[in-house]
């Protein structure tokens, strides 16, 4: 499952673990009292690790081997309501399944973490990586991070349960499907006290009390219905200072540092890639080898997308000329989704960049450096009014 | 008999269901039987509304209002979730509707009950999507009215055997309930209440609005199916045979249970005998260990 290399010289040891197993370890360090799951590519090695963790005695959750996805979800739902901490990971299809209830949670107000590895919708079947399932659910009301590397997915399970639990919403951590799941990576598992100081054991401020009954999502009329999602969309609002704040109490903690987005050699660039998940690896290969040849393009990862980062954005890619979005999801007679979502972010002002829709990659695509520097070539020839593909 | 039932009320009154309702008057025993340490969730169904509108609520128990499919799922993450806080003593207890169990939850049942999950799921039956004003399930009977039937459901009256759909995922206690007959009902809610694993009521729940018929007369038509062997009250036990737990002293043609409800009314006395022999052959095959 996982190799520990010792580096000598007193260094801390690093782990060599595959993305799944990276996300599993950051689900056991958070000790959910349930864990529901069914399976599916390419997610399932998350979950065989967690029930290989329950079996052996290392985990004490409850582990719920249901028969679907919604049922996976649901399970999670009665246990928040219950007051506990829960878990479950899926991919693509399984989240699609998932949709009535993901509303149902958010609108509950229940915290947890599902950790999606990103698929492909069919038809036709395809097991790949793009984003289309993941940001085909931006307005359940449930925060969305995306990760480059196994070990920012390994610490944002466990932050995002830090952040879940403070307002009250779900968290969707992202990894691509099998270029992060299935690859090797050396990273760091934090010890289990050290978690423990920084996630205290979850309190729910209200839940499933025999001693003080309440009912939940009943029948609320129009008037309290809206004040409800008044409330949620004002909880979503506070979602960026909130991570701030723990990302830094996490750097305190562990020494690893994150941010909403992350820039990349973009000081003076003309151009600008936006990215988001591992692709931004292959992108970065790209930008050192064009920054060697003299062009001026930088890379701004996005890391958080609901809620979407637009004033983070403004300031990191407000004074480059274009931008380059790499899609990985297309919301078809509208262009790709990250575009918008961008354009929405620049529209009440007057000097904006140029922002070009790419459809980079959909159904796992290859994308390689190469590739990368190809489109950044072509950037002048590329079309701001519709969506680019190739 | 004597009754040693509990004066206390779980289930108020300000309720919002229709005058006559089966399912209120359910709800009510059944958790006089289970007590106030009782959970209840609660997928898309007539209680979705018959609880309260929020923020007020009929029932001094904590319940859990759950998507439509996913009432079985749910009730296994929060009996998990109890067994990991170490409120094993807390009874879980899924209300749904026929819709809800026949149909659309029919999924998430079965893998609840397979995995013997630790929770009472009740279905009262009112045989068609009342909430939704009457339209057919497939828990509704041949020959009914509904709003997608107006002629009558197809006359075939072999209405889903959930009694051995559940019975087949080897449950720890199946039973079916009238409140027609009380002492039984109560019963079988104790008795449910007393066992661990999965355990599965199934009420026959008379809907006025639904079956036609005036609101004083519910608990008359209830015991009439009884009588009528049409609904049957039975009960199985893990290790055991299925039992009929009441016998009818006074057995009446199905005829009588037939021709007391206006949705029926489509029915001919050539379907009324199609139906008693259904009914007969039925009862034969179910009961004949009994």
């Amino acid at each position: 499952m996982s190799y520990r290399a010792d580096q000598g010289g007193g260094a801390p040891k690093m782990d060599m673990l595959l993305g799944s197993d990276a996300v599993a370890y950051g689900a056991k360090l958070c000790k959910p009292d349930v864990i529901a799951a069914y399976p599916i590519t390419p997610q399932t090695h998350i979950v065989e690790t967690l029930s290989l963790m329950v079996d052996k005695g290392e985990l004490e959750s409850q582990f719920v081997k249901v028969e679907s996805e919604l049922s996976a979800i649901s399970a999670c739902y009665g246990a928040a309501a219950a007051g506990s901490r829960a878990f479950t990971a899926t991919s693509s299809h399984g989240l699609a399944l998932m949709h009535e209830v993901l509303h149902w949670f958010a609108g509950a107000r229940f915290p947890m973490v599902l950790v999606n590895a990103n698929r492909a919708m069919g038809a036709p079947w395809n097991i790949w990586t793009d984003q289309s399932d993941s940001l085909s659910q931006r307005d359940t009301g449930w925060l969305q991070l995306y990760c480059e590397t196994a070990q920012e997915a390994l610490d944002s399970v466990i932050i995002g349960y830090r952040v879940a639990e403070q307002v009250m919403l779900p968290v969707m951590v992202n990894i691509d499907g099998f270029i992060l799941s299935h690859t090797m990576e050396p990273l760091f598992i934090p010890e289990p006290d050290e978690v423990d100081t920084y996630l205290k054991r979850y309190e729910a401020p209200y839940f499933l009390d025999t001693e003080n009954p309440l009912s939940f999502g009943s029948a609320a009329t129009p008037d309290n219905f809206y004040n409800m999602r008044k409330y949620m969309a004002r909880a979503m609002k506070t979602v960026p200072r909130i991570l701030r704040e723990e990302f830094t109490g996490f750097e305190e903690h562990f020494g690893r540092s994150y941010s909403a987005i992350e820039s990349y050699r973009t000081e003076d660039a003309d151009t600008i890639i936006l990215v988001s998940g591992a692709l931004a690896g292959t992108s970065r290969v790209a930008v050192d080898r064009l920054r060697e040849q003299g062009v001026k393009v930088g890379l701004v990862k996005l890391r958080l997308f609901r809620p979407f980062p637009g004033e983070d954005l403004i300031r990191a890619l407000g004074s480059s000329g274009q931008v380059l979005v790499f899609n990985r999801a297309v919301s078809f007679g509208a262009g790709g989704t990250l575009s918008q979502e961008l354009r929405a972010a620049f529209y009440h002002l007057d000097k904006r960049p140029g922002i070009l829709d790419v459809v980079i990659s959909l159904g796992g695509k290859e994308v390689f450096p190469e590739t990368v520097a190809e489109v950044v070539g072509q950037a002048d020839q590329l079309s701001e009014e519709n969506s680019n593909w190739f | 008999m004597l009754w040693n039932v509990t004066k206390v009320e779980y289930m108020h009154n300000g309720h919002m269901a229709c005058p006559g309702c089966g399912a209120s008057l359910s709800m009510r025993h059944a958790l006089k039987a289970l007590g106030e340490e009782t959970v209840v969730i609660i997928p898309a169904c007539c209680w979705s509304i018959i609880g309260g509108i929020f923020p007020t609520s009929a029932l001094s128990v904590p319940a859990l209002h759950v998507p439509f499919a996913t009432a079985a799922a749910c009730a296994s993450g929060v009996r998990r979730a109890l067994l990991a806080q170490g409120r094993e003593k807390v009874t879980v207890m899924v209300w749904a509707g026929d819709g809800g169990t026949f149909d659309i939850g029919l999924q998430a049942l079965s893998g609840a009950a397979d995995r013997k999950e630790d929770f009472l799921y009740v279905c009262y039956d009112n045989e068609a999507y009342m909430n939704t004003g009457v339209q057919q399930s497939s828990a509704t009977p041949g020959g009914a009215w509904t709003s997608t039937t107006p002629g009558g459901k197809e006359m075939d009256f072999s209405k889903k055997d959930m009694f051995g759909i559940i019975k087949n995922h080897h449950p720890s206690y199946l039973a079916t309930a009238s409140v027609g007959h009380p002492e039984d009902f109560y019963a079988k809610f104790v008795k449910a209440y007393a066992k661990r694993g999965f355990r599965f009521l199934h009420l026959l729940s008379v809907c006025p609005p639904g079956w036609r018929i005036d609101s004083q007369d519910s608990v008359r038509i209830a015991r009439m199916a009884v009588e009528s062997g049409i609904f049957p009250l039975l009960e199985f036990e893990a290790g055991g045979e299925v039992r009929q737990t009441v016998i009818p002293e006074n057995p009446i043609p199905v005829n009588d249970y037939i021709k007391a409800q206006e949705r029926f009314r489509n029915m001919g006395a050539e379907e009324i005998k199609a139906l008693q022999a259904t009914i007969d052959e039925r009862n034969r095959r179910l009961l004949q260990h009994a």
